[in-house]
C-alpha cells in the first residue's frame, strides 16, 4: 500500500485571507445544494452501526467546522462509542485534525473558528451556552501530533493536570499509577525529577499520554501520535491505546492506515470536495471498511490509488 | 559486485580532483572581511568613547575618591559630586520598575494571551511599535503638560510639579512601549504546544499562562525590562522637560517620602548641566559623571542578566 507519510499541515492551512467572504460564502452554498442534489449524501443521523444509546459518547449532527469564511469540515454525522477506539483516516487537509479538535473544543483556541451544527457529548451539546470549555477538556483529553511535555520534571509534568483539577488524594500515587498504566514507569521510575523534554519521542509521547489520564478523562484523543516515533515505539502506543481502551474510550486521528487497521475498532474515512471542505465518506467496523469498504471513494483511498 | 568496483577505481581520482579544488573563494572572503570592518568599526568607535572619558575622568576619582560619588551638586568644582544625581537616577528607576513593568506586562499578556487578534488589536500593536520611535523629549512635553503641570496638585505642589514622581511617570511613559513590546515577543515566542498541553488537561486560561507560559516567556521579559531599565536612566531629554535639572536640590531634613515630591536631579541631566559650563574645571567633572552613569547601566544590566540566567537555569 502506498501510504503517504507526509504530515497533516495542521488543519487551518487555507484560513482564505484577501477574498471577499461574502462572495465565497454564496458560492459555497450553492456548490453544497448541487453536491446535495447529485446525490453525495452526508452520512445520515440515523446510526447504521447499531450502537446502544447508552454506549455513544460523541453523537455529531451535521457537524461544519469553519476557520473564518473557510469551511475545513462539511456536514459530518457519525457516532463515536464508549470504550472503544475510533480512527479518523483520510488524505491531508481533509478536516481531521479540525474535526478532533472540536471534540474538546480546543477550536476555541483559534478566533476565527467556529462551527455550525451539533456534538452532543453523552448527549449534552458540547456548544451549547454555558458549557465550560475547562470542564470538557478535563473530561475529554487530548495527546498531540509532536510530543509536548512541559519542560518541567517528568512528576510535575502528570501532577499538572490533578494539581489544576484540585486533586484531594496521595499525588505520588497518583503520579505513579498514571506512569504505570502509560507502560513508561519502569523506564521513568529513577527519575521522576529529571525534566521531561529530555526523554526520547516514544517517551515523551508516553508521558504526555500520562499527563493526559492522570486528570482521569472520559475520552482522549490523539492527534496523529505516532507520526514523529519510530516504527517500535509506535507499536508500544498502539500496545499502550489497547490497554487504555478498558477504561477510556479513544479518538485517534491518523495519516498511517496499518495503524487504522491494527489499533482501531472503528473506523471513519474523511476526503474533501471541490471546495476543500473535509466529509465522512463513511464509518464502519474497522475489518468491515478495510476488507469490503462500501464507497468507491473508500476503496480507491484504502488500496492507494488515491491519497 | 564488480560493477560496483570496476568504477570506483577508475573514478576515484577524477572525485578527488572534483573535491578537493582550493578554488579560492573571494566574494565570499571580501565579504567575511566587510563584516569584520563592520564590527571593528563599531567596536573602534566604543573604545575610542570610553578611553577619552575615562582618561578626563580619572583624575577626579583619583583625586577626590568617594567624595564625589556622594556630594551634592556645587558652583564650585572642586566641592561639586553627583550624590543627589545618583539618588535622583535611582529612585526614578525604582519609580519606572513599579509602574512600567506591570502596566508593560500586563499589557503585553492581555494582547498576547487574552485578546482576540482583530484588526483593532493589531491596530493597537502596529501603534505600540511606532510609539516605540517617538523620540523622548516628545514624551517629556506630554509629562509637562499631564504629569508636571495638569496633575500639580497631585505630584508634588511644593516642587511646582517638578517632582520624582513626575520624572518617574513621565520615564515610565517613555520605556512603557519597549517593555511590551518585548514582553509580547517573549509571549509570541513561547510554542502554541505548551499552551495546548496545559488546556487539554483542564487548565484554566490563567492557570496556563502562569505555569506555563510565563514561565517560559520569563527571560525574555526580563531582557525586555533590562533594557527599559538602561533606556530610562540614560534618558535626559524628557527629564529636562519635566524638571529634573534642577541645579541644586535643597534636600534639608526631608524624608524619603517627601523627597518623592520634592525637586530632584538625575545623572543624564546632571551631565547636561555641567557640560554646558563655561569653567573648564567642569569637563573633568562630566566625564567622571559619565564614569558612573556608565558603571551604574553595567551594574543595572549585570544583575539584571545574573538573574535572568538563574531564573531561566531554574525552570
Amino acid at each position: 500500500m502506498a501510504v503517504k507519510t507526509t504530515t497533516d499541515p495542521a488543519a487551518p492551512a487555507g484560513t482564505d485571507k484577501g477574498e471577499s467572504p461574502t462572495i465565497r460564502v454564496m458560492t459555497r452554498t450553492q456548490e453544497l445544494d448541487e453536491s446535495n442534489r447529485i446525490g453525495e449524501q452526508p452520512a445520515s443521523a440515523t446510526d447504521p452501526l447499531g450502537f446502544a444509546e447508552e454506549d455513544v459518547v460523541f453523537s455529531l449532527d451535521g457537524l461544519s467546522c469553519f476557520y473564518g469564511s473557510f469551511r475545513a469540515v462539511r456536514d459530518i454525522s457519525l457516532r463515536v462509542p464508549r470504550n472503544k477506539i475510533t480512527a479518523l483516516i483520510g488524505p491531508s487537509g481533509c478536516g481531521k485534525s479540525t474535526l478532533l479538535r472540536s471534540f474538546n473544543r480546543m477550536n476555541d483556541l483559534i478566533d476565527s473558528a467556529r462551527i455550525e451544527g451539533r456534538i452532543l457529548y453523552h448527549g449534552v451539546d458540547l456548544y451549547a451556552d454555558g458549557v465550560d470549555a475547562v470542564e470538557v477538556r478535563r473530561r475529554i483529553g487530548m495527546v498531540f501530533q509532536k510530543p509536548n511535555p512541559f519542560p518541567k520534571s517528568i512528576y510535575d509534568n502528570v501532577a499538572f493536570g490533578p494539581r489544576v483539577a484540585g486533586y484531594k488524594g496521595k499525588m505520588e500515587e497518583l503520579v505513579e499509577r498514571s506512569l504505570k498504566r502509560a507502560a513508561i514507569w519502569d523506564e521513568v521510575k529513577d527519575k521522576l525529577k529529571e525534566p521531561g523534554t529530555a526523554l526520547s519521542g516514544g517517551q515523551q509521547q508516553r508521558l504526555c499520554i500520562a499527563r493526559a489520564i492522570a486528570v482521569e478523562p472520559d475520552v482522549i484523543l490523539m492527534d496523529e501520535p505516532c507520526s514523529a516515533l519510530d516504527p517500535i515505539a509506535t507499536l508500544k502506543i498502539e500496545e499502550l491505546m489497547r490497554e487504555l481502551k478498558e477504561n477510556f474510550t479513544i479518538v485517534i486521528v491518523t495519516h498511517n492506515m496499518q495503524q487504522a487497521a491494527r489499533a482501531s475498532d472503528y473506523t471513519a474515512f474523511l476526503t474533501m470536495g471541490e471546495d476543500r471542505a473535509g466529509y465522512l465518506v463513511e464509518m464502519a467496523p474497522t475489518q468491515k471498511l478495510f476488507t469490503s469498504p462500501e464507497n468507491r471513494l473508500t476503496e480507491d483511498y484504502i488500496t492507494g490509488r488515491f491519497g | 559486485m564488480a560493477e560496483i568496483a570496476r568504477p570506483q577505481t577508475a573514478s576515484t581520482e577524477l572525485v578527488r580532483r572534483a573535491i578537493t579544488g582550493r578554488r579560492i573563494d573571494i566574494g565570499s572572503r571580501l565579504f567575511e572581511g566587510l563584516l569584520l570592518a563592520a564590527l571593528l568599526a563599531a567596536l573602534l568607535v566604543l573604545v575610542v568613547l570610553v578611553a577619552d572619558v575615562v582618561s578626563r575622568g580619572w583624575v577626579v576619582y583619583a583625586e577626590r575618591g568617594m567624595d564625589f560619588v556622594t556630594s551634592g551638586n556645587s558652583r564650585n568644582a572642586a566641592d561639586a559630586g553627583i550624590g543627589q544625581a545618583l539618588f535622583g537616577s535611582l529612585a526614578l528607576m525604582v519609580l519606572v520598575a513599579l509602574i512600567a513593568f506591570p502596566l508593560g506586562i500586563g499589557a503585553s499578556i492581555y494582547l498576547e494571551e487574552y485578546a482576540r487578534q482583530t484588526t483593532f488589536t493589531r491596530f493597537i500593536t502596529v501603534n505600540i511599535r511606532n510609539l516605540a520611535g517617538v523620540p523622548a523629549i516628545v514624551y517629556g512635553l506630554l509629562g509637562l503638560a499631564i504629569f508636571v503641570i495638569a496633575l500639580q496638585d497631585l505630584t508634588g505642589p511644593d516642587s511646582n510639579g517638578r517632582s520624582i514622581i513626575s520624572g518617574g511617570l513621565t520615564l515610565s511613559v517613555v520605556v512603557l512601549p519597549i517593555v511590551i513590546i518585548t514582553s509580547s515577543e517573549a509571549l509570541r515566542a513561547v510554542p502554541q504546544s505548551i499552551r495546548e498541553a496545559a488546556l487539554a488537561v483542564g487548565a484554566t486560561r490563567w492557570e496556563t499562562v502562569r505555569s506555563h507560559v510565563l514561565p517560559y516567556a520569563a527571560p525574555g521579559i526580563l531582557t525586555g525590562t533590562i533594557l527599559g531599565m538602561a533606556r530610562a536612566f540614560g534618558e535626559a531629554a524628557p527629564l529636562i522637560m519635566v524638571g529634573g535639572a534642577a541645579s541644586f536640590v535643597a534636600t534639608g531634613n526631608a524624608n524619603a517620602w517627601e523627597q518623592l515630591f520634592g525637586s530632584y536631579m538625575a545623572m543624564p541631566t546632571l551631565i547636561f548641566n555641567w557640560a554646558g559650563l563655561p569653567n573648564a574645571d567642569f569637563r573633568a567633572l562630566t566625564a567622571a559623571g559619565i564614569m558612573a552613569l556608565l558603571a551604574t547601566i553595567l551594574l543595572v544590566n549585570g544583575i539584571a542578566i545574573v538573574l535572568r540566567n538563574r531564573y531561566s537555569r531554574r525552570w
